[in-house]
C-alpha cells in the first residue's frame, strides 16, 4: 500500500487541477445537501417569524394616510413654520381646502380623521364637520370661511398636530408607546400625567414575569429532582401528572382558579372552616391571583428543562464530595446545583418570555391594576384599531426582551442553556 | 337573475317560528309563505343568482333570535342559503378581512360606534334609505325607522339599554330606585358591578351627580366634566367588582357577589324569565345602544347581502326577533307586533326615570383619549 504511493508519479498540473475542482465539487454538493435538509425549517421561520416581525416593525413607523391626502397642505405649512406668523398664511388655508375636497371625494377623509384622533380627541369631528360645510363649489378666500367654520382652524397646536402626522415615516406611535409625544414647538415632552399608561404597564408586565418565574423555579426545582430520582415506575407516573396540565385547555385552567379562591370559593371555605380566617380573603382579581394562576399554568415549562439536564447529573459527583467531607448543604449548593445550572436559566428564558406575552390569564384572574402590555396591543388591535401603536408596543417589548436576552447571555451564556 | 322569488322546499320544511316558553304572540293573519312572498316582491329586482351569504353576530340568544326570524324565513324566501357566524364585536377581523381582500363574512351586526368607525375607514358598503322596505302600515322607511337608525353604512335592527339591576332577595324594605341609589354605599351597602370600559360608567356618574340626559355628552366633553365623572366614580372605586362579557353581570348577582350590577337589560330579562331569577331592573338612567346590520366592502354575494339587509330589517323580522330576546326593534311599526310578554322589557316601554341615548358620535370621537385616561383612573 505504502510503496505504491511512494512510487507513484507527481501528478500533472492538469490533473492536481481536476481534483481540486472535483474536491470543491463534492463539497459543494455536501453543502447543498445540508442547505436542502434544513430548508423547510428555515422557510417555516422565515415566514412564521421574520415576516410577521419585520411586517410589524414597519407599520409601527409607516404612516402614509395624511401624506398621501395633504401634499400640497404639508409643504405650505412647512414653509409656514420657517417664518414667525402666528397663524398660517391664506395658502395654507387654500390649498387644505381644495384638498380636503378631492379627499372627501376620494372616500378617503375619514381615514385622515381617524388618524388624526389618535393624537388629539376631537381632531375627527373637526375634519369632518369642516367637510360638511364646505361645498365643491366654494371658493376662497379661505382663512376666514375655515376660522368662521370652527376657531381651532386659527390654532397652532391644531397645524402642528396636522403637520406631525403628516411624516410619511413617523416616530409618533414609538413616542406614544413611552408615554411621550412631541409639543406644538416640535420638543418631545411626556404626556400630561392622566394619560401616561405604557410605561406603567410595561415595567408592570416585566414585573410580573418575574416574580412567575422566581416561584415557578421554587416550586419546579424540587419536582424535578423528585423526577430525575424517582425509580422510573412511580417517576413515570408522577411525569404524567406534571403533563397533564398541557391537555386541559387554559382558559380551563384558569377559570378553574376562579373557582378555588373568589371570595365564596372553595379555599376561602375551607379557611373558615378550619377558623384560621374570620373574614372572607380577596385572592382572585388582583396580583396575588394573577401570579398564582400564571405560577401554575407556567410550571410545566420550569420543571421539563431542569428534569432532562438533572437526568443526565452522575449522581457519584454527591456522593464524592460527600465523602470528601462536604456537609449535605455544601455538597448540594456546591457540586448539584452549578451542574443543573444549564437547565434552570433555560426554563427561567422560557417561562419568563411566555409570561411576558401572557394575555388570558392577567385578563381573567387579575384586577384592573394588573393588566399586562399585551392586554393594551390586543385593545389596540381590536377595539381602536391602531394598529400602528400595537405593532410600536409590540416593537417596544421585543426590544425590551432583546436587551434582557443580552444582558442574560453576558451573565450566563446563552451556550450554556440545555434543553437536555 | 332571478325576479321572482322561489321558495326552497327543502328550507321550508323547517317551521322557523316555534315560539318557545310562555306567550304565544299574536303575530298572524298572514301565513309565512305569503308573507315572504310579498316582501320580496316589494323588493324591486330580487336577485338571488348567489346560493349561499355569511351573517355574522354576536351568537347566544341573539344568535338564535336572529336565526329563528331572519335567517331561516330569508331563505325560504328566496332560496339563499344563511350560514351564521360568531364574533366577539370589533372591527380587526372585518379590517384584516376588506385589506387582504378575502372578504369571507358578507352582513356583520355592529353597535353603534363600530357602525361609524367602520364607515369612516371604507369597511362597509353604502346604504340606500330609498332602497329599504317600507313599513307594514305603508309608511316609508325614512319614516317608519327611529331616528337616526338608517345610516350612512348600517341599518338598526334592535335597540338594547344598559340598566342597573339588583336580585330582590337581598334588599328587604327599601330598594334602589335611582342611578343616585347606585352610587350611595351608606343607604345601601355592599359592591358594585360595572363593566370595565368608558362608556356607560362616565355617563352615569355624572348623572347620578345631577347632570340632566341632554347636557351629558357636552359635560363629559370639558375637562372639568371629565374630571367630575371620574371623581364620582372614587367614590364607590373600592367597592366595583369589574365585569367584562355580558354573561358576568347576572352571574354576580346570583352569586351574591354585588349588591348591584350594571347589566345589559336583555341577559335580566333571560334571568328572570329562563332560569326563574328573583332579579329586578333599575331603569332610572338607562343607557340605549343600537346594533345594526352593515353589508362589509368587498362582499362577493353583494346582491344577495342586501336583499337580507332589506329582508331582516323589515316590520316582520325586527317584531318577531323579540320573541327571543327583549330588544327594542327599530322600526316604529314593528312595536305593535312584539309579544305582549315581552313588552314591558323593552327599553322604550314607558320606563320611569332618565333615558340617555348613547352618542356613538361622541364616542367615535374620543374614545381613543378617553379609553386611555379611564386605562390610567383604573390602574391607580
Amino acid at each position: 500500500m505504502t510503496a505504491t504511493i511512494l512510487d507513484a508519479e507527481p501528478l500533472s498540473a492538469a490533473e492536481r487541477r481536476s481534483l481540486k475542482s472535483r474536491l470543491r465539487r463534492a463539497e459543494r454538493m455536501g453543502r447543498v445537501r445540508a442547505y436542502a435538509a434544513v430548508a423547510p425549517l428555515l422557510a417555516f421561520i422565515l415566514l412564521a417569524f421574520v415576516v410577521p416581525i419585520t411586517l410589524m416593525l414597519i407599520n409601527s413607523v409607516q404612516n402614509p394616510v395624511v401624506a398621501s391626502q395633504f401634499p400640497r397642505t404639508l409643504t405650505a405649512l412647512a414653509a409656514w413654520g420657517r417664518t414667525a406668523e402666528p397663524t398660517p398664511p391664506e395658502g395654507v388655508y387654500e390649498a387644505f381646502a381644495e384638498e380636503l375636497k378631492v379627499s372627501r371625494k376620494a372616500g378617503e377623509l375619514s381615514k385622515v380623521a381617524t388618524r388624526l384622533n389618535y393624537d388629539s380627541g376631537g381632531m375627527r369631528s373637526l375634519l369632518m364637520g369642516t367637510a360638511r360645510r364646505i361645498k365643491d363649489g366654494d371658493t376662497g378666500p379661505w382663512k376666514e370661511r375655515l376660522l368662521a367654520v370652527d376657531a381651532a382652524w386659527g390654532k397652532r397646536e391644531t397645524w402642528a398636530v396636522f403637520r406631525q402626522a403628516g411624516d410619511p415615516f413617523t416616530a409618533g406611535y414609538y413616542l406614544a408607546a413611552l408615554d411621550l409625544r412631541r409639543d406644538a414647538d416640535d420638543q418631545i415632552v411626556r404626556q400630561p400625567e392622566d394619560q401616561r399608561l405604557y410605561v406603567d404597564a410595561m415595567s408592570r408586565t416585566l414585573w410580573v414575569g418575574a416574580l412567575v418565574t422566581f416561584f415557578t423555579l421554587l416550586a419546579g426545582y424540587p419536582v424535578a429532582y423528585l423526577l430525575a430520582t424517582l425509580p422510573p415506575k412511580t417517576g413515570n407516573l408522577l411525569m404524567i401528572c406534571v403533563l397533564l396540565p398541557f391537555w386541559t385547555s387554559l382558559l380551563v385552567r384558569t377559570t378553574s382558579w376562579i373557582v378555588i379562591l373568589q371570595r365564596e370559593g372553595l379555599f376561602n371555605d375551607l379557611l373558615m372552616a378550619l377558623g384560621l380566617i374570620d373574614e372572607r380573603v380577596q385572592l382572585i382579581f388582583n396580583r396575588f391571583g394573577v401570579v398564582t394562576a400564571m405560577t401554575h399554568i407556567l410550571l410545566p415549562f420550569m420543571i421539563l428543562p431542569i428534569y432532562s439536564v438533572m437526568k443526565q447529573v452522575p449522581p457519584s459527583l454527591v456522593r464524592a464530595a460527600r465523602s470528601l467531607g462536604a456537609g449535605p448543604v455544601t455538597a448540594f449548593f456546591k457540586v448539584y446545583v452549578p451542574q443543573t445550572m444549564p437547565g434552570v436559566s433555560a426554563g427561567a428564558l422560557l417561562v419568563f418570555i411566555l409570561a411576558l406575552g401572557y394575555y388570558i390569564t392577567p385578563a381573567l384572574v387579575g384586577g384592573p391594576a394588573d393588566q399586562m402590555i399585551s392586554y393594551f396591543i390586543a385593545d389596540h388591535i381590536g377595539r381602536s384599531l391602531n394598529w400602528g401603536l400595537a405593532s410600536a408596543l409590540g416593537g417596544v417589548l421585543l426590544a425590551g426582551v432583546l436587551a434582557l436576552y443580552a444582558v442574560y447571555d453576558r451573565l450566563v451564556g446563552v451556550t450554556n442553556v440545555k434543553l437536555g | 337573475m332571478k325576479t321572482k322569488a322561489t321558495i326552497n322546499p327543502a328550507t321550508n320544511q323547517a317551521t322557523p317560528f316555534t315560539v318557545s316558553g310562555s306567550g304565544r304572540g299574536k303575530h298572524g293573519g298572514l301565513p309565512l309563505k305569503t308573507f315572504a312572498v310579498l316582501a320580496l316582491a316589494l323588493i324591486s329586482g330580487a336577485a338571488a343568482a348567489e346560493s349561499a351569504i355569511t351573517v355574522t353576530s354576536f351568537g347566544g340568544t341573539y344568535g338564535t333570535s336572529q336565526i329563528e326570524a331572519m335567517h331561516k324565513p330569508f331563505s325560504a324566501a328566496s332560496g339563499v342559503k344563511v350560514l351564521s357566524e360568531d364574533y366577539n364585536g370589533g372591527l380587526a377581523e372585518i379590517r384584516a378581512q376588506v385589506s387582504t381582500g378575502n372578504v369571507k363574512w358578507d352582513v356583520v351586526d355592529v353597535e353603534t360606534a363600530e357602525a361609524i368607525r367602520g364607515c369612516d375607514e371604507g369597511l362597509f358598503e353604502r346604504v340606500e334609505a330609498a332602497s329599504l322596505p317600507k313599513g307594514s302600515d305603508g309608511k316609508p322607511a325614512s319614516e317608519d325607522f327611529f331616528e337616526g337608525a338608517i345610516m350612512d353604512c348600517a341599518v338598526r335592527n334592535i335597540s338594547w339599554s344598559n340598566i342597573v339591576a339588583f336580585d330582590s332577595k337581598r334588599f328587604k324594605s327599601d330598594v334602589p330606585k335611582t342611578l343616585a341609589d347606585f352610587f350611595d354605599l351608606k343607604k345601601f351597602p355592599g359592591k358594585r358591578g360595572l363593566k370595565k370600559e368608558p362608556n356607560v360608567n362616565l355617563e352615569w356618574a355624572l348623572m347620578a351627580d345631577g347632570v340632566p340626559p341632554e347636557q351629558v355628552y357636552a359635560v363629559l366633553g370639558t375637562p372639568e366634566g371629565l374630571q367630575r365623572a371620574f371623581r364620582k366614580l372614587d367614590t364607590i372605586k373600592g367597592s366595583i367588582v369589574w365585569w367584562q362579557a355580558g354573561a358576568q353581570a347576572p352571574q354576580l348577582l346570583a352569586d351574591g357577589e354585588v349588591a348591584m350590577t350594571s347589566a345589559y337589560h336583555g341577559r335580566i330579562f333571560n334571568a328572570v324569565r329562563n332560569e326563574k331569577q328573583s332579579f329586578v331592573p333599575v331603569w332610572d338612567g338607562q343607557i340605549q345602544v343600537s346594533d345594526q346590520f352593515a353589508i362589509v366592502k368587498g362582499s362577493k354575494n353583494l346582491a344577495a347581502a342586501k336583499e337580507f339587509l332589506k329582508f331582516a330589517t323589515g316590520t316582520k323580522p325586527l317584531a318577531d326577533q323579540a320573541k327571543y330576546v327583549a330588544y327594542a326593534p327599530g322600526r316604529r311599526s314593528s312595536i305593535p307586533e312584539v309579544d305582549s310578554s315581552v313588552r314591558f322589557w323593552l327599553p322604550n316601554a314607558g320606563h320611569p326615570g332618565r333615558v340617555l341615548v348613547s352618542n356613538a358620535e361622541w364616542w367615535a370621537d374620543h374614545a381613543d383619549e378617553i379609553n386611555q385616561k379611564f386605562a390610567v383612573w383604573l390602574a391607580k
